[in-house]
């Protein structure tokens, strides 16, 4: 057999039905994941016409982005002040009671973001085809597994069958050689990345991460270089497993066990692409040379060293970048060190992990947040948390004056009313920076958890390389 | 779903490239539970002053929008986040399809599964199109054809099994029931 691509293996296992010019191919999805925003329409439909979800045992429900994050909201009996959120929130705990579906609802000390809990439990696996009606869901791909954002309706046809129609999708390798340099992390990689390839350079692929610079990260790493896969424009973005993988998965609670982990391992060996195996495309990325990466205007490609200034004009036109530099206040030629912000918010699915707070925490230990200025800092999850606050990162990062809360989407998205103000900058770890995401009028530049920390303490745009 | 065959329509024009779906339809507005109503709040941060009236300046709330099925956009609509309430908020408000150079992945299979069209074209028709707003343009769909007001006609690409569906309104959900068999015997054969 010809040599085949990471991809292409996974894809190949989980054909039910194969594709003809005709037809899509009938994919087997492995894992389901759900929340609360995209899943009750999908509900809606399986109740309309008499139908189960098909494998319950294959569905997993949390709620993370309409939720709140403050711990009265939580844990203490205060209303969920955002009224339809609260309805939201209620109908994911009535649909999953009435389908039979596991929900890790508000106070289950396994809740979190669902691109966070699900890799946390051991239930994203190699090799798996893992789906969400959510774009970040490429996360996973992190694993080795085939993992993307669906829609509703398609959240319907996996509850219905356990199956999606597919188009095969075309193959992008991403290889990354070389040392990062102190104070540049996983995330001012995939910020170059998505500079270099653009933000719609991956529509139609799957991108596979490769060379010695990925193969060296953590599994927290990977997470966020395959998390912003979606920002190129790629459904996917896959890193072939490999010994850092299995031992962040070895005694997981959902993790196989015992000889089933042996015959796992064995398996899971076999998902990296083949020596000569093929892609469609490919980029090559020296990372040793990479600087720590900001954006500047209202997508994620449009991001410069945070040395640098922001260009005069760019190749999508310049009533584009006029449009992008009117709603961020900027100018073409702005040196971006030392422009002032109002907030910083470290959290989200993007950089929400351990890690990320481990870095945050390092910055931030015995120095304090700028007079004005607001830190928000959300854990990915409960267990994050928890880790957290036994690691003494909790302790550090309130005494420094930010504002530590319970785990969610929170400020990524702005849904559950915490949100930036109108014309206010904020700088934070999330993954996009489109006009309004983190509330109406909002200015968010995108960074890694150490520039976010190390901006909140100056109150400026400050390179955490200063301060490390 | 009902059938779609063609579209006969004037034109509206949003000259941006990179329009994500956080700008067609905002996160704070999908909280809700259905998929009724969302023509409210679509491109609601464009639409809207911050006093809630509408912006005169923004093309939806002109005259010329009025009836236009047909939204025409710069490279790459529909890119960022999967939420389907994008392509209900565009249909709800009574658009049928948009016409770009570049369309997002996820957004081109939602707008498919609920009868709005993604229309890729060429360049210099997107070019043309983004130059004469109000254009009267025909879509047919049973020729996968885009004719403009100067007669020049251009095939767009549409992937069969979506074109059929959208040409008989099938719902694919139907279609995936129809292999359950062959689901069983997947399942049944998978040894982890």
């Amino acid at each position: 057999m010809s040599a085949r691509t990471l991809f292409d293996k996974v894809w190949t296992a989980h054909e039910v039905v194969v594709e003809t010019a005709d037809t899509p191919a009938v994919l087997y999805i492995d894992l389901h994941l759900i929340h609360e925003v995209t899943s009750p329409q999908a509900f809606s439909v399986l109740r309309s016409l008499g139908l189960p979800v098909r494998r319950p045992d294959r569905t997993l429900a949390t709620m993370d982005h309409s939720t709140p994050t403050s711990s009265e909201q939580v844990f203490g009996n205060v209303p969920i002040k955002v009224d339809a959120a609260a309805k939201q929130v209620l109908q994911l705990e009535k649909n999953a009671a009435e389908f039979g579906v596991e929900l890790f609802d508000m106070r289950d000390a396994r809740r979190g973001i669902v691109h966070v809990i699900s890799p946390e439990l051991g239930a994203t696996q190699p090799g798996m085809t893992i789906v969400c009606g959510d774009s970040h869901t490429s996360t996973h791909g992190a694993f080795g597994a085939l993992a993307f954002g669906i829609g509703s309706t398609e959240v319907g046809h996996v509850f219905a069958t356990q199956c999606l129609l597919q188009r095969k999708a075309k193959t992008f390798a991403i290889n990354v050689e070389g040392e990062l340099r102190p104070g540049v992390t996983a995330k001012d990689l995939i910020l170059a990345i998505i500079g270099k390839v653009g933000v719609s350079g991956g529509t139609g692929y799957v991108f596979e991460y490769r060379g010695s610079t990925i193969r060296d990260m953590s599994m927290d790493e990977r997470m966020t270089i395959c998390n912003m896969s979606i920002e190129a424009g790629a459904r996917a973005g896959m890193i072939a497993p490999d010994e850092v993988t299995f031992a962040y998965l070895k005694d997981k609670p959902r993790a196989p066990q015992g000889a089933a982990w042996d015959e796992a391992v064995a398996r899971w060996r076999d998902l990296v692409s083949d020596e000569g195996a093929v892609f469609d495309a490919s980029i090559d990325i020296d990372a040793s040379t990479l600087e720590p990466m900001i954006t500047y205007g209202t997508h994620p490609g449009m991001v410069v060293p945070i040395t640098g200034a922001i260009p005069t004009a760019t190749a999508s036109g310049t009533a584009v970048f006029d449009k992008a530099m009117a709603y961020m206040g900027f100018h073409g030629g702005d040196a971006m060190l030392g422009k002032p912000i109002n907030v910083v918010f470290i959290g989200s699915c993007t950089n929400g992990r351990l890690e990320d707070l481990e870095a945050a925490a390092s910055i931030l230990k015995g120095r304090k947040v700028a007079p004005g200025v607001k830190l928000l800092i959300v854990p990915g999850s409960q267990k994050v948390k928890r880790e957290a606050e036994a690691a003494g990162y909790a302790q550090i990062f309130k005494d420094a004056g930010a504002d530590w809360r319970e785990s969610g989407c929170s400020m990524c998205l702005g849904m559950n009313g915490d949100t930036v103000g109108a014309g206010e900058y904020s700088v934070s770890t999330s993954n996009r920076n489109f006009e309004g995401r983190q509330g109406v009028g909002a200015r968010t530049l995108l960074v890694s958890p150490l520039t976010a920390a190390a901006t909140a303490v100056a109150g400026k745009i400050t390179d955490p390389r200063s301060m490390l | 779903m009902e059938p779609l065959k063609r579209i006969q329509s004037t034109t509206v024009v949003i000259n941006s490239s990179n329009i994500d779906t956080d700008q067609i339809i905002p996160a704070r507005f999908l909280t809700t539970t259905t998929k009724e109503g969302l023509g409210r709040q679509l491109f609601a941060d464009w639409r809207y002053l911050a006093d809630g009236s509408p912006n005169p300046d923004f093309v939806l709330n002109q005259p010329q929008a009025a009836g236009c099925q047909v939204l025409v956009a710069g490279r790459n609509f529909g890119c960022g986040s999967s939420r389907e309430h994008a392509p209900w908020a565009l249909l709800d408000f009574g658009l049928r399809a948009v016409v770009s150079t570049e369309i997002a992945d996820i957004f081109r299979g939602n707008s498919l599964k609920n009868g709005f069209l993604p229309i890729v074209v060429d360049e210099a028709t997107s070019r043309w199109l983004l130059e004469h707003p109000g254009a009267e343009v025909h879509i047919d769909l049973t020729t996968s054809t885009l004719t403009l007001p100067t007669g020049t006609a251009i095939t767009f690409p549409l992937e069969a099994f979506a074109r059929h569906c959208l040409l008989n309104g099938i719902d694919e959900l139907g279609y995936l029931e129809s292999k359950i068999p062959d689901i069983q015997r997947y399942e049944a054969a998978r040894v982890y």
